[in-house]
């Protein structure tokens, strides 16, 4: 599959394209499971048993565990289903974006109020290279 | 015969429709977002259409990736609020238009937009939050609703310029409906904003602010714009926008804008929205 793409180059950005679909399936439909009551229930009694139901990786298994929001996209997790995970945890969409930019919701939260992420120095990822 | 007689674009953060939800419209963080939408429901009060088409995008409500269509048209006579993950919105049901849905499907793909024809159809947010942003909280919606449902989530959804001639299409059959009926249309999503990454609470208000002008300054422009600007420009979500260029071809070429409102944040997103008329 095509690997030079020419959205590579955005950085802090996982764009869910067929590899990460690939990837993701079935981490993708374990989250899509979440939708429904019953199964909520079933993965708050037992997380781990439950995820034992979908042909998850190991890598993919915690990840969920470890709610490790960005180690879930780059294994081909899209951010629609993997927040139902967070939705499930009671966060709002900008802690998990505070945790997957490393900074205190607090921070994120001020810098959405003020404007949010400037575009300028966030289009390349040799912009972000440049300033370390 | 039925006229299409205008067109909204409209954010629609999950956001803003729990504020309204949970009572939280007047307070200091979403009252100048909710100030702003006072027209567009005195606006939509006013005109009274009897029917909307909603150009929107599910998230993982009503489609998977078990099965991903590209464009969809809600053909039922009812759709109800979906459970996210979280349980449905208390929002009323939406009431479909069979008839106009089932003209729609045959004259687009005739016209060789080959939709996907959906009978069963739980609305997100998607939906939803548009209908809450601009009828305001209601025991029961003002207008008949065809959601007509793009891909936005999988890469790559269609792209701006076959969003744009959807639009055309659309156009044309509304025009060949045989009944009076009043038609606006919604083209919903955006406007820039990032969720997921490093690079999550992105906004971009030149990109954003320039996009508005031009649904009447420089519509080719914009329908020219290919993925990976909307990607690098407006966010990785900001992406949906192609979804207002729908709304946008229905309408006619010299449509006017009457009204704009513009706000960050909603949430992690910049919130627009706009409403065009046609002369």
């Amino acid at each position: 599959m095509r690997e030079d793409r020419d959205y590579s180059d955005i950085p802090g950005t996982y764009v869910f394209d067929p590899h990460h679909s690939m990837l993701g399936y079935h981490l993708n439909m374990f989250c899509m499971s979440l939708n429904e009551e019953a199964n909520r229930d079933k993965f708050q009694a037992d997380e781990r048993a439950y995820l034992e139901g979908f042909s998850l990786t190991p890598a993919q298994q915690t990840a969920v565990l470890d709610r490790d929001w960005l180690g879930m996209l780059r294994l081909g997790g899209n951010i629609y289903y993997t927040f139902k995970i967070a939705a499930f945890d009671g966060l709002t969409m900008q802690q998990v974006g505070a945790a997957m930019s490393a900074v205190a919701a607090a921070e994120f939260q001020e810098m959405m109020v003020h404007g949010g992420r400037a575009i300028e120095g966030n289009r390349y990822q040799s912009e972000w290279d440049a300033n370390g | 015969m039925a006229n299409l007689f205008a067109g909204i674009g409209t954010s629609h953060v999950p956001g803003i429709g729990a504020a309204m939800d949970n009572g939280k419209a007047e307070n200091d963080y979403w009252k100048p977002l909710f100030d702003g939408y006072g027209y567009v429901r005195d606006w939509l009060a006013k005109e009274k259409p009897d029917v909307v088409i909603i150009v929107y995008n599910d998230h993982a409500s009503a489609f998977s990736l078990e099965l991903i269509p590209s464009f969809a048209i809600g053909v039922a006579s009812n759709f109800p609020p979906a459970d996210e993950g979280y349980g449905p919105r208390n929002v009323p049901a939406v009431e479909g238009h069979p008839e106009l849905a089932w003209h729609l499907a045959e004259s687009l793909i005739l016209d060789e937009f080959d939709m996907t024809m959906v009978n069963k159809m739980p609305v997100d947010h998607g939906l939803t939050v548009p209908l809450s942003i601009t009828c305001g909280e209601s025991e029961i919606w003002p207008f008949k609703v065809i959601p007509l449902c793009v891909n936005v989530i999988q890469y790559p959804s269609p792209t701006g310029n076959r969003c744009y001639q959807l639009g055309k299409a659309i156009r044309k059959a509304v025009d060949s409906f045989d009944e009076n009926l009043k038609v606006a249309i919604f083209g919903t999503g955006g406007m820039s904003h990032q969720l997921q990454g490093e690079r999550a609470g992105l906004v971009n208000v030149e990109f954003d602010t320039a996009f508005l002008d031009d649904l009447t300054r420089d519509v080719d422009r914009l329908v020219k714009l290919p993925h990976v600007v909307y990607l690098r420009e407006s966010g990785s979500e900001g992406a949906e926008l192609v979804m207002w260029l729908t709304m946008r071809g229905a309408l006619d070429d010299d449509a006017k804008e009457i009204y704009r409102h513009y706000h960050v944040p909603a949430s992690n997103t910049a919130a627009g929205l706009i409403i065009l008329e046609n002369p």
